[in-house]
């Protein structure tokens, strides 16, 4: 049989080592205990010190400051970066998915202007696509861009902005034709996220918690150069970027052990002296079963990534099962800790872990495209079963109706 | 560990692929299934001839000297092609029992056989229900003037009307043992049964004072948990190429049919449940693939990796076979059309070695539950 995986000989294991020696160095530890603005710049000391060590856009191009390397390189730096807690949360939206987009599509001077300081964790980066009006279905946003001389006015409204409360700049797209359909009348823009007429405001999850933010734009304006692809060519932008989202979610690895996993389920059972009753066991297979097959599948699609063939759509599977596997595990919690799940001791470890988990978990049947979406991507890309017929597809974007709206004479 | 297939192994699928398109369509499983010993004897020794029943002996002994990957890729392909040969009985159960157990002797007579296909090997453990005892069951071997005789049932058992050789697991005064009775043995009774699944058959073995020859084993429950442990990884292999085909047959229906205007796998209603078919399938794959893995590299892995696998596959396939009379309507309940073979050979492949609970019981033993 062929052996894809690394051996302790080959080059790459050395590129590993030596990694993995550079973190147990240079690895900040855990920052929680600090304050917020003392966090971010422990982190951004942190993302400069990887730039300098050659450990930043490890898979960029070396003519816009990364390391010309390739995924087995990014993979390794993804295993040896889950044993420890790195502070790159910071970094994430514009290592993933603005900076590759702005490699594919900027101009030389967009690439000389911001990928160094992006590479370096100088500047900090947001992308603003989704809206109240435009979840699932992206192309259908109402945010406002008009051409006025040599800049462009935006208006509109963005949600669930990753890391907008420490960004520089982000990734706007916005309708700048609304005479053309939905997906034509688009341009991306870099939006300077200190601009005046710039708000941005905390969102809180149903957590309780705010990772996310509300973003305004009020006439801000934008230099006409700030254009990133064509003017009109924005949902090829986002395509792009979307795809960049992809492969950072797929290659992402969970570095810490969740409450909901079968190990710690599996532990509380025991401690809860229920580990051998038929039902709790029964459960516990089958919650195992399916983490098991999709670390394996997981697994599997990397090994065929590294042999040559790429994932393609079969991420949507990833996503899907994970989603419904944190639904799976959540019902195996109530079986297995039973009132203790809802009403716990404050002392009592691991108690508000578990209800965290559990108020968290929509978010992964909701967050980077739905569960529905992904069915949708599973069956129309992988199976080739046909769209749905799509009644908005060529009529101008002003005569569509968006969002939530009540329509005339509707109840 | 490898999850992924070579080359060489890639072109042993697609050549038993080809030979079952050419000699074992549907029509051909149909007809097969109907008469006579229930398998079409030029099809198994055509797959003899390519060397597949004999993957995992060793070369010296007749076989193939691969692995359980390989065999897994056949088993995969019989799956898809609903192939009625006694695949799982002669070059799965019977070749793993002789490679695990003790005797030389009945290694060197036996195996260059089942290799080559003139001899039809199976293994008789199941007793009532069709859970597999550890202990021999109620089967009992008695020793008389050195000859060994065995009275009990075994039921079900693969291919048990037509196999040569019937390896059985009995209970002795000293704990289980294994015993090789020849198929025409005197005092062996063999009735066929009536069977969900028309493509595989299946029957109840009746020992009264049947001579048998006893086999050398260090431990024989251990060998039977290992026998059983392959079996599971070669029938789930089977189970993922039925879940293949019938999702490609449900998706290739979808396109085509039309219903108020459209493709009805246009319609999410549809399309998400083909999309679901096609997760579990995915899932299946790599389960698979490690089980087979885990059988040639890492036998310490085996027990949780074979109990995963048919926890996974056994469901998992019977849910495809089910979207795929579903997805097809009224014609998918049809004799003429093939969904109800998928079906059929799904739900009894599904409690084959044992009821989906019952593996997820061996899962969670084996996870230390």
């Amino acid at each position: 049989m062929t052996v894809v995986e690394e051996t302790r000989d080959t080059p790459m294991s050395e590129y590993r080592r030596v990694l993995r020696d550079w973190l147990a160095v240079h690895a900040p530890g855990p920052l929680a205990h600090l304050e917020p603005e003392e966090q971010l710049q422990r982190s951004r000391e942190f993302q400069a010190a990887l730039y300098d060590a050659g450990y930043a856009g490890i898979t960029w191009p070396t003519s816009v400051g990364g390391q010309g390397l390739g995924q087995a390189e990014q993979q390794a730096f993804s295993d040896e970066a889950a044993e420890h807690e790195l502070p790159l949360y910071p970094f994430m939206i514009g290592m993933g998915m603005c900076g590759p987009t702005i490699v594919d599509l900027g101009t030389d001077a967009q690439r000389d202007r911001y990928l160094r300081p992006l590479l370096r964790g100088e500047e900090i980066w947001c992308q603003l696509f989704s809206e109240p009006g435009a979840g699932s279905d992206v192309a259908s946003l109402q945010s406002r861009a008009v051409l006025d001389g040599d800049r462009w006015i935006l208006n509109g409204q963005k949600v669930w902005t990753t890391n907008a409360q420490f960004a520089d700049f982000g990734a706007v797209l916005a309708r700048t034709d609304p005479d053309r359909p939905k997906h034509a009348g688009l341009t991306m823009f870099v939006v300077d996220m200190h601009a005046p007429g710039v708000t941005v405001r905390p969102l809180k999850d149903m957590t309780g918690r705010a990772p996310f933010n509300e973003v305004y734009f009020d006439d801000v304006e934008i230099p006409v150069e700030n254009v990133l692809g064509e003017v009109g060519g924005g949902w090829h932008a986002a395509v792009t970027m979307l795809g960049h989202e992809r492969v950072s979610i797929g290659s992402a690895r969970r570095p810490r052990r969740s409450p909901l996993e079968f190990s710690s389920l599996a532990e509380r059972a025991r401690e809860a002296g229920v580990a051998s009753d038929p039902v709790v066991r029964d459960r516990l297979a089958e919650l195992y079963a399916h983490e098991r097959a999709l670390a394996l599948l997981n697994s599997r699609i990397r090994q065929e990534t590294a042999a040559g063939r790429p994932p393609g759509a079969r991420g949507s599977v990833l996503k899907l099962a994970g989603a419904l596997q944190l639904r799976r595990a959540i019902e195996v919690a109530g079986l297995v800790s039973g009132a203790d799940a809802v009403a716990w001791d404050p002392a009592a470890a691991g108690g508000d872990e578990l209800a965290l988990a559990i108020n968290a978990a929509p978010s992964a049947s909701i967050a980077g495209g739905t569960n529905e979406v992904q069915r949708n991507i599973i069956g129309e890309r992988i199976l080739g079963l046909p769209k749905e017929p799509q009644v908005d597809r060529d009529v101008p974007f002003r005569e569509l109706a968006v969002g939530t709206q009540r329509r005339e004479g509707a109840r | 560990m490898t999850l992924v297939l070579d080359s060489e192994v890639e072109e042993l699928r697609a050549s038993v692929r080809r030979f079952l398109a050419d000699k074992a369509p549907s029509e051909r499983v149909r007809a097969v299934s109907d008469s006579g010993p229930g398998y079409d004897p030029d099809v198994w020794s055509g797959l003899a001839a390519q060397g597949v029943l004999g993957l995992v002996v060793p070369e010296e002994l007749g076989g193939g000297g691969a692995g359980h990957v390989e065999r897994a890729v056949v088993a995969e392909e019989l799956g898809r092609a609903l192939t009625p040969v006694p695949f799982l009985a002669s070059a799965v159960l019977a070749v793993d029992a002789l490679q695990s157990l003790d005797d030389d002797a009945a290694r060197t007579e036996f195996l260059p056989r089942l290799a080559a296909g003139d001899l039809l090997g199976t293994v008789a453990v199941a007793e009532r229900g069709g859970e597999w005892d550890r202990t021999g069951g109620l089967t009992t071997a008695t020793e008389r003037d050195g000859r060994w005789e065995l009275t009990g049932v075994k039921t079900p058992v693969l291919a048990g009307q037509t196999a040569g050789l019937v390896l059985v697991l009995a209970r002795t005064g000293d704990g289980p043992a294994w015993f090789a009775v020849d198929g025409a043995a005197p005092g062996l009774a063999r009735d066929r049964l009536n069977t969900l699944d028309p493509t595989r058959r299946l029957a109840r073995l009746t020992f009264d004072a049947t001579p048998a020859r006893p086999l050398v084993s260090a431990d024989p429950a251990a060998a039977l948990d290992t026998v059983a442990d392959l079996a599971a990884v070669a029938l789930a292999a089977e189970q993922t190429g039925l879940m293949q085909r019938a999702m490609e047959l449900t998706v290739e229906y979808a396109t085509l049919r039309v219903q108020f205007g459209r493709p009805i796998g246009s319609y999410q209603a549809v399309k998400h449940g083909c999309a679901d078919v096609y997760s579990a399938w995915e899932h299946a794959v790599s389960v698979v693939r490690h089980a087979a893995w885990s059988a040639d590299h890492d036998r310490a892995e085996l027990p949780v990796a074979a109990a995963l696998a048919q926890t996974w596959t056994g469901p998992a396939a019977f849910a495809a076979a089910t979207a795929m009379v579903q997805y097809h309507g009224g014609v998918g309940y049809t004799w003429e059309h093939d969904a109800h073979l998928f079906y059929k050979r799904a739900k009894s492949a599904e409690q084959l070695l044992g009821s989906p609970a019952g593996h997820r019981a061996r899962l969670a033993d084996r996870l230390g539950l």
